[in-house]
Parts: structure tokens; C-alpha cells; sequence
């Protein structure tokens, strides 16, 4: 198991430096220098060195990648452009409301779509199946975003349930945690479309196998089988697909945030976007990726605890 | 399941009729802007109503069907044109450094989500429809190359290949003339899922305003605009959704239908 | 008293009727030989008696246990039989096993499960009786430790851990489908021996399902004889061997008997030599740092076969024979030594030799391209020719050879699903003949035909080698195969080759010690006069 660790745990690391280099390579390729379009069109040559200098830009690029490199794993994530505060210090703020949207989204979407996948699973071909399938179609078909503004249609602006946006902070957690519902829900009832067919069709795959025959021939019956056999098996494809959906999340998060005006990481990337302040774009996209990439190393460890075959193979 | 396959079909061609019609005719000028008419309900003039700038929905509906799909089908050609080759070679040379380079590579595409692309890419150069299609295609090469790779690798291990390798083949020549055909029907079922995650995928990013610029109309960038008004008038907030619903159901029955009718011919074995 | 009793069984899917009016009995301590070529239904008569058969399937008739009709059963009363009175052994070991439980998990999961209305099985009976099951299959826990997980066990302990499972509450009815069909012969020996074992000292019915009539002859107390979903004979089997009254009866045997008729041959300048040929296969690194190791699938084979030769090359599971195989072919490169075919080097990378070899692969349901019609499938070799014969020519070549696997020409039209697991043996045989090739491997050839097929497949070969003045290498597992189709043969085991000379003198008077176990372990079938073992005549 040690061993498996070690190999999973040093692709983590190949993994996120080749990100950080593809990252960074394809920021500092941008057409446009920051400092100068920061200061405008009048600036002054000897102004405009200055700030290049303070900014950093005036170092050699590959100095500058390891500065980055460097200054990240020591949580110093550089200056805003714009803002001149630590850039980590903004993503910090943020990332507490993007987050906890995308892990409960992603609770959501496991709570809804586990029950669901072994309810059809159990009811192959008959009404109950075919009922949760075509419910499933239609969630998959769902935008999110769209669904968030028919949540808000319906729930904020009809029945005044919930509030139609805007955060109050984790000062008051009850106001928080119900400012997150709406977006939450809108997030996951996709994603649990998805999960429930892919938990569906890979427990019927599993039940397909000699070892549920084996076991139904020693005398459990069909349930038991499912439970005792099928399911463990069957959560090796839904595990791949759990982690891939968390990169899905957190970019549906950023989407979602748009539409509830939430102060995540979406709100902080699109207006940093439109300042060229690049030095947050990149430190953001990075921290995203390192999120989805550390999902799946998770996962790959969820696999090892799953699969026997696996920890004495790596 | 003939009834998914009908209504699939059904629905993709209500909306590419729709987008071919809308090079042609539409119901009325989609810059037509017009204040006096805004936030119309629909009626007998505008069928789906009118937006807040007076534009006729129905017709900004089918030009927007136009953009969704060119981008869709665009991304779509990316991801197979490049994934597919990458998928064959893998195969081809299982376990080899190409293969072990290629997955890896995969591994780093999936790391980027096609949003995560798309803002390195309007970060860098801008947003517009090809970014959105670039972002979009370069998302879609891993998903082509791990299927076809995957279909392949269990190809290689049939004997009818070990018979054209005895016969001489070559593997590049083996991959065009025995594992391809035999793995284009996943490839035609997975276009079209992926084709339908392309128009849900690009109508998320013209709505965040990385998509398709104004004036062409586009689905996301419509409900992106109904936002502020869906309290005063709802049915421009919910026709366009509805239009990306329906267009992705239709996608997605498909899919499945043809995942169902192609199915069993690949695997026949009689008993 | 019988301890089961079937009685005018018929059973339907969808609109195919898999068995007619079948009935039969067994007592306890019975074993009772179920046998038939694949599609006769065998497998419906076990999967009825289990109550497990797939849905859609209509039954009507009776199957008595202990005088309780099983059919009538609901399910919740028939998970209670199982494992309880009836267990059921399956053909395939290695996906039997749930992968990701340990075998003593898997042993003793119905025993934890009867805990709960059984309150005198408690964790330390359930272990006793773990432990006790395990040493009786043959897998002691102080050698094999329950812990284990199945993909840490080998074939034939894997069969071993599924019939402790289907023993451990002690069934009063054991179903064994096929137990040793995917396994080695010497395995295959010890496996039917604990079986035999368990019946005896459990006095347990067995009902045995196997298309081998050798397997049969030395298992089974009776026999019934299963065509097309009926009975055609049973009786003892001393009875049903010696008489053999119904003529499918007779036509099985005779095939399983069968030996082609080898014309003789004056042998010709070598054709194929192999000489000092070693191949090691990289084994996975067990970590970053470790040194590389390698596992010798192959060292130091030598051996020439001349022209119009017929060399047999036998050995079991993992002994390095397609790995050999695959080296000749020029398919996969040996570490080191050199194979020559007709004076030239066979080299991966150049496929020149190949023009004078082809082969025939096993599985006739994945040998051939499902989207090519037969013409482009037979065809295919040509493309080793620098000139290879297009349009008319290249037409007459399909007809030709296809009349030479008595396949009609008119065959060539048609698509690979229209054939018969036999007729596709022809036409891969047809494939190989196209380009007359001076030699061709046969590898598992037969292995996956019915014993009918089989013997008209071998006949078509010896008749080929005659017509075409053919040599060729077959490659089989099954030695009385071999037997009956070459001249010479090599026995193989772990990469050596440690025996060969002319057929009848290795398989009759074997002096290594490993082709003599292979000898023993394989099941001999009764001599037709006596219907009893002639211990006098070899095994095969």
C-alpha cells in the first residue's frame, strides 16, 4: 500500500508541474504588457520601469516561473496587478465561498444520486427504473445556470424562500449556509443525473459478472448480492467519475456565481479578466487545477482501498 | 428503446433544420431593435415573444441554434480529428513511451476543465466563438483518445489482428483498416454525447461572456441578458433554456438509441 | 430413494426451446455424468435445478430435491436451498471469485449470514468451520491463508476456493458445470479427485456437466446423454460406454476416439530451425528504485522441423508455447538465438518470411474481421505477394481454396457471423492455404470446437497436409490431439523443452518425468469393448 502511495503521490507531483509550466507559459505569451496598461496610454518611459520593476516584470522569465514556483509553495502567491494586495489574501477570501459551494454540491450530488442508482440498478427494466432513467436524461440536459435562474424564479422570487443572491459571509453561518442552498442544488442536481446513470449502468455491469452468479448459487439472494458484492466492485468506475466531476463543479461553481452574485472565485476571475491583472488569472487557474489534481490523487487513493489488485500491483 | 432513437433523431433535426432555415429566413431581422415592442409575450406576430430590446425570440432562437451547433460540431471535429489518431497510436504501441506520453498528457488536458481553458484563452486572447471552439475541441481530444484507445487496445488482442500481422501488415495499416472500423460506432455514440456537452459548454460560456460576442445572437448570452428581468418577464429567461433542453435531450436520446441499434452487431457471437 | 428427481423438465427462452421433457434422477453418493456437445443444454439443466435461470425463461415439469419441488419454490425459499442442499461449482475460476473479497470472506460469508437464525454459529464455530472447509479442498490456512485474495491464488486453488464455497453448509446436492474445463490437465486430475472424495465421504450426488467423455468415463457412476435439449441415452456409464446403442452416442464417441488418418511422408531438408532461442519478459518493477528483473519465458529452445513434417508441440498454461509460437511467426523478437525458415532469418521487423508461414489461431469467433466479407478475409495473405493475383484471379484463388475446406465458393459473399464455429475453422485454415505457404502453425486449432467439429477439422488437415504435401507445427494442450495429427512431437514445460521424438514413442513410452505426469493425469476414455479402463493401453 506504501508503495502504491509513493507512485500515485509522485505522478501528483509530475502532474502539477507540468501544469504550473503550461500555465505559466501561456499567460506570459499574452499579447500586452500589464505595467502598461495599467498606467495608461501617457505614461512616462522612466514610471512605467519603475513599476515593471516593482511588479516583477523585469526579471528573466525562466527567474520569474521559478518565482512563481517558489513563492506559491510558500503560500506567497504574488501582488495583484490592480488591487496591489497579496494576491493570496483575495483567493483566500473567495475560496471560502467556492469551496464550500462545490463540496456540498458535490454531497448533494453523491446523497441524490446513490439512492437513486441502486434503486434503478435493483428495478432493471421495470417502471421504477425506467422512471429514474428518464429523469436522469432530463437533469443531464439541464444547464446549470439556467436551472439556478429557474430555482430563483421559482424559490426566491415566487415563494421568497430563499434570498435571489449576494453572500453574508460565515460570520452568520445559518445565513451562509442558505445563501449556498439554492446554488448548491442548482449545481448538483446535473451532476447527480450523471453519477446516478454511470452508478446505474456499472452495477448492472457488475451484476452481469460470474462472482454475483457464485454468490447467488451459495444462496444470497438477489439484494444481497447487490450489497454484498456488486456495490464495492461497482464503485470503482463511479470513483473515476466522481473525481472528474469535481473539476466540473468547481467550473460550474464559477458559472453559478454569476447568476446568485456570490463573491467566489468566479467573480474573482472574470473581473481580473477584464483588468489584465494576469498574475491573479494565473494563480487562480493554478490553484483550480491543483484542486482537480489533487481530487484525483484522492481518488486514485479510494481506488487502492477499493482494489486489492491494485495495491499489489503499483 | 426505438422511442429514444425516433425522438432523439426528432428533436437534433428540429434544431438543424432550424439553424440551416435561419441562413435563409427568419421570422423577423435579429437586429431588429425595436423598444416600443420589448418583453412582448408570445402572440401571433412573435410566436416566442420579444427580449428586452424588442428582437423577435423565435428568430434569434435559430440564429442561435447556428452558433451553438457550428461551435458544437467544430469542437467536436477538434476532439476526433486529433483524439482518434492519438487513441490508435496509444493502442498501437501499448505500454510504449508514446502511449505512456499521450495518457499522460490526457491526465494534464483533464486536469483544465473546458471552462478552465476557456479563461486562459480569453485571458491571453480575448473572448470570441473560436476561443470558445478552441477551448471546447481541446477538451474534447482526451475524451476521443482514451475511448479509442480503449476500444483499441481490446481490438489488438483479438486474433483476427495476430492473422493481419501475420499476413504483413503494418500497425499503422492494421489501425486504419481493421481497429478503426470496428471502434466507429463508439466514436458516433460519443460524438454525439459529446457533441451535446459542447452546446451545454458553450452556452455556459457565453453566458459568463467568454462565448460568442454581440451581435451574433447565442443562446447563453440570451439568458444571460433575460437575468435581470425574469421577475418582470419569464418566458425570456425560459425559452431560450428551454431551446438548450431540448437540444441536448434530442443529443443525448440519440446517443443512446444508436449506442442501442449499433450495439449488439459489434459483438455478435452466436451461442 | 433418489435424492433428485426431474421429471419431464421443458424449458423455453423467449421463443427457443432449450430442453424437451427431461428426466432423470440421482441418489445419494451418486455421480451422475451430464454430457453433450455446446447448446445441448446442459448448462439450462443445472441453472433450472438452481433456480437461477436467466429472466424470461418458462419452465414447466418438476425437479424434486429431498421430495420438495424446487420449481414451485418462491425465491425467498429458494435462497434458502441454495448453499444449504444445493451448491453449484462453475467452469470459470479465475472470474468466479468477487475480486476485491478475500477467499475466507467469500468461504464464510453464508455461514456469517445463517448466524442470525442460527444462533449456534458464533464467529468461532464460523472460523472452525472456515478452516476445516479450506484443509478439505486441499487449501490449508497455515499454507494458504484465508486472507488472501483470488488474484493471489492460481486457477486451479481458485476452483478449489469455489468449491469449499458451495461445500461449506454441506449440500446434500453438488452441480458442478464444467468444473475443469479451463484448467491444466495435472490440475484437472486433482481436482476431479477431491471431487470424487467429497462425494464419498459426504455421500453427496454430484451432477456433473462436461462435453469430455474421458472426464466422464472415469468420474461418473451413470451418464445421460443430452442432444438438442433431450435425453437421447443414459444408464451406467459401463453400460451406455460398452453398448453405445443410440447412434449420437456412438457418433461422440467415435470423435473423441478419433485419430486422422496421416498419410507417410519421406522427410526433406529442414525447413524451420530454431536454434539456443531465449526470450525473458521485463517483470514490472516491484518499486522506483529496485533492479530490473526479467522471468524466462523461453531458454535455449532448439529444434529443426523438416519439410513435409508434421511436429506436434504440447505443454500446458504458461509453459512458453505462444510465446514460441509468436517468436516463429516473427511477431514478437527473442532475447536471443535465431530462427531461420527455409535459410532466411526471421526478424520482427521484416515480413518477408512470412510469405512461407501462416497460422491458424484458436478462437474462431475472433479471428476474423466481423466487417469484411469472406473473399476480403481469405484474401488478406496476398498481401505478403509482391505480384499478388487482382480481379478474376484473385476470385478463382478465394473459390479454390475455400472448395479445398469443402466450403462452396459461393461462401465468398458472405460475412464471418453467418458460420459455424467449424466452418470458420475452415476458413481460417483457407486463409493460411492461400498464399501456399510452405508452413503452417496451428495453434490451439481445435481446442474451441466440439468434439464432432473437431474430428472433421483434423480430418481436413490430414487430408491437406496429403493434397498439399503441407508441414506444419501443431500446438496444442490436449495430447491426445496430437496424437492422432503428427509425426513427431516436443513436450514443453517452463520454457524447455524436455522431451521429443516420434509421436507414438513420447505418448507411449514417455521417459521424462513431467510428460509422464502429463500422461497420467490425463483422463482416459473406456475401451469401447469392455466400457472399463484397459490399463494395458496408454491414456491417449
Amino acid at each position: 500500500m506504501l508503495r502504491y502511495f509513493l507512485s500515485r503521490l509522485t505522478s501528483l507531483a509530475i502532474s502539477l508541474l507540468v501544469a504550473s509550466v503550461v500555465i505559466f507559459l501561456v499567460v506570459e505569451v499574452a499579447p500586452g504588457d500589464p505595467a502598461s496598461y495599467m498606467l495608461g496610454l501617457n505614461a512616462q518611459p522612466d514610471t512605467l520601469a519603475a513599476l515593471r520593476t516593482e511588479l516583477g516584470l523585469d526579471v528573466p522569465k525562466p527567474e520569474r516561473y521559478v518565482d512563481w514556483v517558489t513563492g506559491m509553495l510558500s503560500g506567497d502567491f504574488g501582488m495583484s496587478y490592480t488591487y496591489r494586495t497579496p494576491v493570496a489574501q483575495m483567493v483566500a477570501d473567495r475560496l471560502w465561498v467556492s469551496l464550500p459551494l462545490a463540496l456540498l454540491a458535490l454531497s448533494l450530488a453523491v446523497l441524490i444520486a446513490f439512492p437513486a442508482g441502486l434503486f434503478a440498478a435493483s428495478r432493471r427494466g421495470r417502471p421504477g427504473d425506467i422512471g429514474v432513467m428518464a429523469a436522469t436524461q432530463l437533469g443531464i440536459a439541464l444547464p446549470n445556470f439556467w436551472f439556478a435562474m429557474l430555482l430563483v424564479m421559482v424559490f426566491a422570487i415566487s415563494l421568497r424562500w430563499f434570498g435571489a443572491g449576494g453572500f453574508p459571509g460565515w460570520a452568520e453561518p445559518v445565513a451562509a449556509l442558505r445563501a449556498l442552498t439554492l446554488p448548491a442544488v442548482a449545481l448538483a442536481l446535473p451532476q447527480a443525473a450523471i453519477l446516478t446513470r454511470v452508478l446505474r449502468s456499472a452495477l448492472l455491469d457488475t451484476l452481469d459478472e460470474d462472482y454475483i452468479r457464485t454468490a447467488r448459487a451459495k444462496g444470497l439472494s438477489r439484494r444481497q448480492a447487490l450489497w454484498r458484492h456488486a456495490l464495492r466492485n461497482a464503485l470503482i468506475p463511479v470513483l473515476t467519475i466522481i473525481g472528474l466531476q469535481f473539476s466540473f463543479l468547481l467550473a460550474g461553481a464559477i458559472i453559478i456565481e454569476q447568476v446568485f452574485f456570490l463573491p467566489g472565485l468566479g467573480r474573482l476571475i472574470f473581473q481580473s479578466i477584464s483588468q489584465r491583472d494576469l498574475i491573479v488569472v494565473e494563480s487562480v487557474v493554478m490553484l483550480l487545477v491543483f484542486a482537480v489534481i489533487l481530487v484525483n490523487f484522492l481518488v486514485d487513493l479510494a481506488y487502492g482501498a477499493v482494489d486489492p489488485r491494485l495495491r499489489s500491483r503499483a | 428503446m426505438k422511442l429514444s432513437l425516433m425522438l432523439g433523431a426528432m428533436l437534433t433535426a428540429l434544431f438543424l433544420g432550424a439553424a440551416l432555415l435561419s441562413f435563409l429566413w427568419t421570422p423577423a431581422e435579429v437586429t431588429g431593435v425595436n423598444i416600443a415592442a420589448r418583453l412582448r409575450v408570445p402572440d401571433g406576430t412573435n410566436l416566442l415573444g420579444t427580449d428586452h430590446f424588442g428582437r423577435d425570440i423565435l428568430s434569434m432562437i435559430m440564429v442561435g441554434a447556428r452558433t451553438s451547433i457550428s461551435v458544437a460540431v467544430i469542437a467536436v471535429g477538434i476532439g476526433m480529428g486529433l483524439g482518434v489518431p492519438l487513441g490508435l497510436a496509444a493502442a498501437a504501441r501499448a505500454g510504449g513511451w508514446l502511449d505512456e506520453l499521450i495518457m499522460r498528457g490526457n491526465d494534464l488536458v483533464f486536469a483544465f476543465p473546458s471552462l478552465v481553458i476557456a479563461i486562459l484563452i480569453t485571458a491571453v486572447f480575448g473572448p470570441g466563438a473560436v476561443n470558445a471552439i478552441i477551448a471546447i475541441g481541446i477538451f474534447n481530444i482526451p475524451v476521443f483518445a482514451r475511448l479509442t484507445r480503449s476500444g483499441a487496445l481490446s481490438l489488438w488482442q483479438r486474433d483476427f489482428i495476430l492473422a493481419a500481422r501475420v499476413a504483413g501488415k503494418s500497425r499503422i495499416r492494421i489501425s486504419a483498416e481493421h481497429i478503426l472500423p470496428n471502434v466507429t460506432n463508439l466514436l458516433i455514440v460519443q460524438g454525439t454525447i459529446q457533441f451535446s456537452l459542447g452546446i451545454l459548454a458553450e452556452a455556459g460560456l457565453s453566458y459568463v461572456g467568454l462565448g460568442a460576442q454581440p451581435p451574433t445572437p447565442s443562446w447563453g448570452r440570451m439568458l444571460a441578458e433575460a437575468q435581470t428581468m425574469v421577475a418582470l418577464a419569464p418566458h425570456v429567461a425560459v425559452i431560450p433554456g428551454m431551446a438548450i433542453v431540448l437540444m441536448v435531450l434530442g443529443l443525448n436520446l440519440l446517443g443512446d438509441g444508436l449506442r442501442d441499434a449499433l450495439d449488439p452487431r459489434m459483438r455478435q457471437r452466436p451461442t | 430413494m433418489s435424492l433428485l428427481e426431474i421429471r419431464n423438465l421443458s424449458l423455453s427462452l423467449g421463443p427457443t426451446r432449450i430442453l424437451r421433457d427431461l428426466s432423470l434422477d440421482i441418489a445419494p453418493g451418486e455421480i451422475l455424468a451430464l454430457t453433450g456437445e455446446s447448446g445441448s443444454g446442459k448448462s439450462m439443466t443445472a441453472l433450472a435445478t438452481m433456480g437461477l435461470l436467466p429472466p424470461g425463461a418458462r419452465t414447466s415439469g418438476r425437479i424434486r430435491l429431498n421430495g420438495t419441488d424446487l420449481l414451485s419454490l418462491s425465491e425467498a425459499r429458494m435462497c434458502d436451498q441454495r448453499g444449504n442442499t444445493l451448491g453449484m461449482v462453475f467452469q470459470e475460476p479465475m472470474t468466479a471469485l468477487n475480486p476485491v473479497q478475500t477467499i475466507g470472506q467469500q468461504v464464510a460469508e453464508t455461514l456469517h449470514l445463517t448466524r442470525r437464525s442460527d444462533p449456534s454459529m458464533t464467529p468461532a464455530r464460523v472460523q472452525a468451520l472456515l478452516h476445516e472447509t479450506l484443509a478439505r479442498v486441499g487449501l490449508p490456512p497455515d499454507r494458504v491463508p484465508p486472507t488472501r485474495y483470488p488474484h493471489e491464488l492460481s486457477g486451479g486453488q481458485r476452483q478449489r476456493v469455489v468449491i469449499a464455497m458451495a461445500i461449506i453448509r454441506r449440500p446434500a446436492l453438488l452441480i458442478a458445470d464444467e468444473p475443469t474445463t479451463a484448467l491444466d490437465v495435472t490440475t484437472q486430475a486433482q481436482i476431479l479427485d477431491l471431487l470424487r472424495r467429497l462425494v464419498q465421504d459426504n455421500a453427496m450426488g454430484l451432477m456433473m456437466i462436461t462435453h469430455d467423455l474421458a472426464v466422464v468415463g472415469q468420474m461418473a457412476d451413470r451418464i445421460a446423454v443430452l442432444r438438442a435439449g433431450e435425453i437421447v441415452e443414459q444408464g451406467p456409464t459401463h453400460d451406455v460406454f460398452a453398448q453405445r446403442r443410440h447412434p449420437y452416442t456412438r457418433a461422440l464417441f467415435d470423435a473423441s476416439r478419433h485419430r486422422a488418418d496421416l498419410h507417410p511422408v519421406a522427410l526433406q531438408s529442414p525447413l524451420l530451425q530454431v536454434r539456443n532461442v531465449s526470450r525473458d519478459y521485463p517483470v514490472k518493477r516491484s518499486g522506483l528504485f529496485q533492479r530490473r528483473r526479467s522471468f524466462p519465458a523461453l531458454s535455449d529452445i532448439s529444434f529443426d522441423l523438416r519439410r513435409g513434417e508434421r511436429l506436434g508441440l504440447v505443454g500446458e498454461s504458461g509453459s512458453g508455447k505462444s510465446t514460441l509460437t509468436r517468436a516463429i511467426l516473427g511477431l514478437d523478437p527473442v532475447s536471443s538465438g535465431t530462427i531461420t525458415l527455409a535459410g532466411t532469418a526471421v526478424r520482427t521487423n521484416t515480413p518477408s518470411t512470412r510469405r512461407h508461414m501462416q497460422a491458424v489461431f484458436q478462437d474462431p469467433y475472433s479471428s476474423f474481421n466481423p466487417r469484411h466479407r469472406v473473399s476480403r478475409l481469405i484474401s488478406e495473405p496476398f498481401h505478403l505477394l509482391d505480384n499478388a493475383p487482382t480481379g478474376a484471379a484473385r476470385d478463382a484463388a478465394v473459390a479454390e481454396v475455400l472448395s479445398a475446406v469443402n466450403l462452396s465458393p459461393s461462401d465468398a459473399d458472405k460475412y464471418i457471423h453467418a458460420f459455424s464455429g467449424g466452418q470458420r475453422q475452415r476458413i481460417a485454415i483457407a486463409r493460411a492455404l492461400i498464399i501456399r505457404p510452405d508452413l503452417i502453425l496451428f495453434d490451439e486449432a481445435v481446442s474451441a470446437l466440439d468434439v464432432r467439429v473437431r474430428a472433421q477439422i483434423l480430418d481436413l488437415i490430414a487430408d491437406l497436409s496429403r493434397r498439399y504435401n503441407l508441414s506444419y507445427l501443431f500446438i496444442s494442450h490436449d495430447l491426445s490431439v496430437v496424437r492422432g495429427i503428427t509425426d513427431r512431437v516436443m513436450v514443453m514445460q517452463a520454457g524447455k523443452i524436455v522431451e521429443q521424438g516420434p509421436t507414438e514413442q513420447v505418448l507411449g513410452a514417455p521417459r521424462h518425468p513431467y510428460t509422464q505426469s502429463l500422461i497420467a493425469a490425463a483422463p482416459r476414455l473406456p475401451d469401447p469393448a469392455t466400457g472399463g479402463f484397459d490399463a494395458a493401453r496408454p491414456a491417449v
